[in-house]
């Protein structure tokens, strides 16, 4: 009868966790880029920014403001109206993606239960897969908006090694989806709450592993970031970029960084479930507070991927561009497709 | 032949199977790496931590007074001529009636200069010195701007007055006079 009569509160609610899954994600961003310089500090026996603030806080401010107020150069001979696309293109993907993990359980607030999804839509998997092929985009018309060879050169580095490796990491996800039987989120977290709470991790090792590289190539991170490895190729695809719009490039990479840690946690990991093998439901904690914690364990499990993220860029040299190649064709996509036989060979023969 | 018994070999066996995976030699990297993060950083955070000079360490010059606040340079050029690196220059001029609480004997430097960017700072001006007029301190010059800033004039050099300015005198002459007396 009412098909299109909206709950306004609905829409009250989600605008509100859109705002601040945003927020999130720019916070978290801002704070890798200095957790970047403050680990790669450790590793290397230095100390790191220290000036910013106590123990360099502001660091990511001062880097934000410089950047803003830095000359904007448009070259004369980019198309201008691509130049400009293209920032804002890989901005958008990887903001994009945000909106189907699910960040909690449910909260029970002013007598409404609020979901900390956004979008609980029901190929939730599938739309994080199109929306990252979509970066392909942002690199590859911003490297060749830039007319410049060496931009060009990594842009198409990029997108292959990006489209080579989304074959894998799809490979290893199907194994995944086997288990659980449905492309949503929310059900492949509850997959991993149910039962004897095991995570996919234990059941998907090699599974994870595989999606685990995969998502440093899909991130551009060492020891795969080809394309913007300084020394071949300058600075990469956006060397002719300056000020904010280079700044967006770089952000993207962490708000990249930032959501595949979270879509890792998720999969694999158990999502917002606070232990394996516990069942939390009988700590006799409200729901609200359970669901509180669960946010808080997967942030946890996020920091710690974003952490290795970090810790294998300042331990790897980069790839050479065949051994990239190499490596995601010759052997990750067979191991893929073995992993997803034996799966799919094991579910069948425990059904029998 | 060998120099020194330091040198090992290259290791050129093909690869084995577990080094072929990759995986167990990058987890042996970051293991590296991640115990390096627990480990001690020799840096010094320079403006609020200082590393301490040697007792011997020659830095920028002083021009030296007496006690009564005279300078004690007679602008005789024997630190010039010492000066390997011919860093300095100078001028002199009589002392006139009335200027005896300035110099301490009848001749003295009009123009003193040194181009701290010649100077090698290796303290021979300090050796030639008859008068004990100019010895190395314990500080060293800051950077600057332009050339021009390195030349140091006498202004720049004159030790603090020992009865007007007590207090920088006394930190003028630093733990290297102190040690001396």
């Amino acid at each position: 009868m009412y098909l299109l009569a909206l709950d306004l509160w609905l829409i009250v609610e989600k605008a509100v966790l859109i705002f601040c899954i945003i927020g999130l994600s720019f916070f978290i961003a801002m704070y890798t880029t200095l957790a970047e310089r403050k680990v790669a500090a450790w590793m290397q026996d230095r100390r790191g920014p220290s000036r910013a603030g106590p123990w360099g806080i502001f660091q990511p401010l001062a880097d934000g403001g410089k950047l803003f107020f830095k000359e904007e150069i448009i070259p004369l001979a980019s198309s201008k109206f691509l130049f400009i696309l293209g920032p804002a293109m890989a901005m958008t993907t990887a903001l994009l993606t945000s909106a189907v993990i699910p960040w909690g359980g449910n909260l029970h607030l002013f007598g409404r239960d609020i979901s900390l999804q956004i979008a609980d839509i029901n190929i939730g998997i599938l739309y994080i897969f199109g929306v990252v092929s979509l970066g392909v985009y942002g690199i590859m018309i911003g490297g060749w908006a830039s007319n410049n060879k060496f931009s060009l050169l990594a842009a198409i580095r990029g997108a292959s090694q990006m489209i080579s490796y989304e074959l894998a990491m799809g490979l290893a996800l199907i194994a995944v989806l086997m288990l659980t039987g449905t492309l949503q989120m929310s059900g492949i977290v509850g997959n991993q709450m149910t039962g004897n709470n095991l995570w996919h991790i234990f059941l998907q090792p090699l599974g994870f592993i595989i999606f685990f590289v995969c998502a440093l190539a899909e991130c551009n991170r060492t020891p795969f970031d080809l394309p913007e490895a300084e020394n071949e190729l300058n600075f990469g695809y956006h060397q002719e970029y300056s000020s904010m719009k280079l700044g967006f490039y770089l952000f993207a990479e962490y708000i990249n960084m930032f959501i595949s840690s979270a879509v890792m946690a998720t999969l694999f990991f158990g999502g917002y479930d606070i232990l394996p093998f516990v069942d939390e439901t009988k700590w006799g904690l409200s729901e609200n507070m359970l669901t509180i914690l669960g946010f808080c364990a997967l942030m946890a499990k996020t920091f710690f991927f974003l952490f290795v993220f970090i810790w294998i860029r300042w331990t790897i040299p980069r790839f050479r561009y065949d051994q990239l190649m190499a490596l995601g064709w010759k052997k990750l996509i067979p191991l893929a497709l073995a992993n997803m036989i034996i799966t799919a060979a094991v579910i069948l023969w425990l059904k029998k | 032949m060998q120099l020194t018994n330091r040198a090992t070999a290259v290791d050129r066996r093909p690869m084995n199977t577990l080094e072929k995976i990759y995986l167990w030699n990058i987890l042996k990297g970051m293991a590296v790496t991640f115990k390096h993060m627990f480990k001690k950083r020799p840096t010094i955070n320079y403006p609020e931590q200082k590393r301490p000079f040697s007792q011997v360490f020659r830095g920028l010059h002083v021009l030296n007074r007496d006690a009564e606040g005279r300078e004690n340079c007679t602008a005789c050029g024997l630190c010039a001529v010492a000066c390997p690196a011919e860093a300095i220059t100078m001028e002199a001029a009589e002392r006139l009636p009335g200027e005896e609480h300035l110099y301490r004997e009848e001749k003295y430097a009009a123009k003193y200069e040194i181009n701290m960017l010649r100077c090698i700072f290796c303290g021979l001006c300090e050796e030639a010195c008859p008068k004990d007029a100019i010895y190395l301190s314990q500080t060293f010059a800051p950077a600057n701007y332009g050339r021009k800033g390195f030349i140091y004039k006498k202004e720049d050099l004159l030790i603090p007055h020992p009865v007007n300015e007590p207090e920088a005198y006394k930190k003028a002459l630093g733990e290297k006079a102190a040690l001396k007396n």
